[in-house]
C-alpha cells in the first residue's frame, strides 16, 4: 500500500465514521452511558441522562411561599398553593422527555396533578383557547392550546421519580407535556393565563416552532 | 545552557500561512470549548444561566472560524499547505517504525504530529457538520438525527484529550517543547531539528545548501 493511501484511508474513514455517528452514535455509545453512575453523569452529561438549560438566574422558591396563580379575560384570578394542589386527585405517569437540541431521557416517573382539574377549579375550563405559562425563570414562558393542554398526559407536575422536584428540574412545580420537544413543559411554573390565542413563548421568539409535536425522524415519534 | 547566541543556528519551520492557520485554529477552538462547556455542562450552565446569549456566542464564534479557515486557505500559500497535508497524509515505513515505538529518523512532521493533525483536520469537519445539524434540528425538527449530539459531545471529549497531549508536548515535555518555537517565532534551533527531525533536516541541507 502506498504510503499516503494509509493517512488518507485513516483520515476519510474517521470523517465516515463520524457521519455515521450523526445516525447511530447514541445507540452505539448507549451501553456505555447506561455503565455510567448517576453520580458521574449529573455532573458531565452523557447518553440518556437530563442537562440543565436556564435562560435566567434559576429561581430558589420556597415550597411554602409558593403560589400558582390562574388568571385571564373573563376570570376571576385564583390562586393555589403547593399544599392545594398537593390535595387534589393525584396523578402519575412514566413518560419519556425529547429536548429538542437532540437528547432524550426515557421513563422518568411524574407526580402530581392534571392540568385540566387544576383549570376547572379555578372556573378556566370554557373561558379561552390557549394557555401561557409563566415561569418564575423571567423572561420564559411559553403557551398551548386549550385543547393540547388537556391532552391525559398533560401534568404539572410537583414528584420526579419518587421524590420532590428538584430545584434544576423546576421546583416546586413544573409542566409536563410528554407529546412535545422540552421547551413546552415549563419549569418553575407560577402562573397560568387564560388567552384566546396561542402566545409566542421564550424561545418561539428566538426561532423555535410553537406547535413542538415530537418528530418521527428522532425515532421517538408519536 | 551557555551558548553563544550567535553560534546557534536556526532553521525555518513554519510560514506565516501556517502559523496564522494553527493560531486561528487554536483561539476559535479555546473560545468554542468555553461557551460549549457553558452550555453542555449543568454546573456552568445554571451558573452562567443566559443560555441564549451563550448559545449566540457559541454559535457567531463557530461561523467565524469556519470563514476564517476558509479565507486563509484561499488567501494564504496554498501550494505550502498543500505540501503539508500531502506530507501529513503519508504515513511511510519509517513513520510506522515510530509509531511501534522505535527509533526511526523524522521528516518536518514526525509521525504523532500526522496523527494529531489528521484527528484535527476530522474534528474540525465533523464538529462543523454535528454543529450545522444541532443548529437546523432545533429549527426544523425532521433534522432532529438521533446521533448528533452525542457526536458533538464525543468529539469535544476526544479533542480535550488530544489537547491535552498536545499542550504538554509543547509547552511542558523537556525535550520536545522546543519545537514551540516553530509556531510562534517560525523557526527551530537546527541541532534540536537534527535529533528530532532527521530527514527533514537533511532535506533541507541538500537542497539549500548554507
Amino acid at each position: 500500500m502506498d504510503d499516503r493511501t494509509i493517512g488518507r484511508a485513516g483520515f476519510l474513514g474517521i470523517l465516515g465514521a463520524g457521519a455515521l455517528g450523526l445516525f447511530f452514535a447514541r445507540d452505539v455509545t448507549g451501553v456505555i452511558g447506561r455503565a455510567i453512575p448517576n453520580s458521574v453523569s449529573s455532573v458531565v452529561p452523557t447518553n440518556g441522562s437530563w442537562r440543565i438549560y436556564t435562560v435566567a438566574s434559576m429561581p430558589n422558591i420556597d415550597p411554602a411561599q409558593y403560589r400558582l396563580r390562574i388568571d385571564g379575560v373573563d376570570l376571576t384570578p385564583t390562586t393555589f398553593t403547593l399544599a392545594d394542589l398537593k390535595a387534589m386527585p393525584r396523578a402519575e405517569q412514566v413518560s419519556d422527555f425529547h429536548c429538542v437540541t437532540g437528547w432524550s431521557v426515557q421513563n422518568v416517573h411524574w407526580g402530581g396533578v392534571r392540568l385540566h382539574e387544576v383549570l376547572d377549579r379555578a372556573g378556566a375550563l370554557d373561558k379561552g383557547k390557549a394557555l401561557t405559562f409563566v415561569s418564575a425563570e423571567v423572561p420564559y414562558t411559553d403557551s398551548l392550546t386549550l385543547e393540547q393542554a388537556l391532552l391525559p398526559d398533560v401534568m404539572l407536575a410537583y414528584e420526579m421519580n419518587g421524590k420532590p422536584l428538584s430545584r434544576p428540574h423546576g421546583a416546586p412545580v413544573r409542566l409536563v407535556m410528554p407529546q412535545m420537544y422540552g421547551y413546552k413543559s415549563v419549569k418553575w411554573v407560577n402562573q397560568i393565563d387564560v388567552t384566546s390565542t396561542a402566545d409566542y413563548g421564550y424561545w418561539e421568539r428566538n426561532g423555535y416552532d410553537k406547535d413542538a409535536w415530537l418528530g418521527r425522524s428522532n425515532g421517538f415519534g408519536i | 545552557m551557555a551558548s553563544d547566541p550567535a553560534a546557534t543556528r536556526r532553521l525555518p519551520r513554519f510560514s506565516r500561512t501556517e502559523r496564522l492557520l494553527h493560531w486561528t485554529h487554536a483561539t476559535a477552538f479555546f473560545l468554542l470549548l468555553g461557551s460549549g462547556l457553558i452550555l453542555y455542562l449543568p454546573s456552568l450552565s445554571t451558573l452562567i444561566a443566559h443560555r441564549q446569549i451563550v448559545k449566540n456566542v457559541h454559535l457567531y464564534v463557530a461561523l467565524a472560524w469556519a470563514i476564517a479557515i476558509v479565507a486563509i486557505l484561499v488567501v494564504g500559500d496554498r501550494r505550502r499547505l498543500k505540501a503539508d497535508w500531502r506530507e501529513i497524509e503519508s504515513i511511510d515505513r519509517d513513520d510506522r517504525r515510530w509509531l511501534r515505538g522505535r527509533h526511526a529518523p523524522q521528516g518536518r512532521f514526525n509521525a504523532g504530529q500526522k496523527l494529531n493533525a489528521i484527528l484535527t483536520v476530522a474534528f474540525a469537519l465533523l464538529f462543523a457538520l454535528s454543529g450545522f445539524f444541532l443548529w437546523l434540528g432545533e429549527r426544523d425538527h425532521r433534522f432532529i438525527l438521533a446521533g448528533t449530539g452525542t457526536l458533538h459531545d464525543l468529539l469535544t471529549l476526544f479533542s480535550v484529550l488530544l489537547l491535552v497531549g498536545h499542550l504538554y508536548l509543547s509547552l511542558i515535555h523537556p525535550s520536545t517543547r522546543h519545537a514551540l518555537r516553530g509556531m510562534t517565532l517560525g523557526d527551530v534551533d537546527e541541532d534540536w531539528a537534527r535529533r528530532h527531525h532527521r530527514k527533514w533536516v537533511d532535506a533541507e541541507r541538500t537542497t539549500t545548501a548554507p
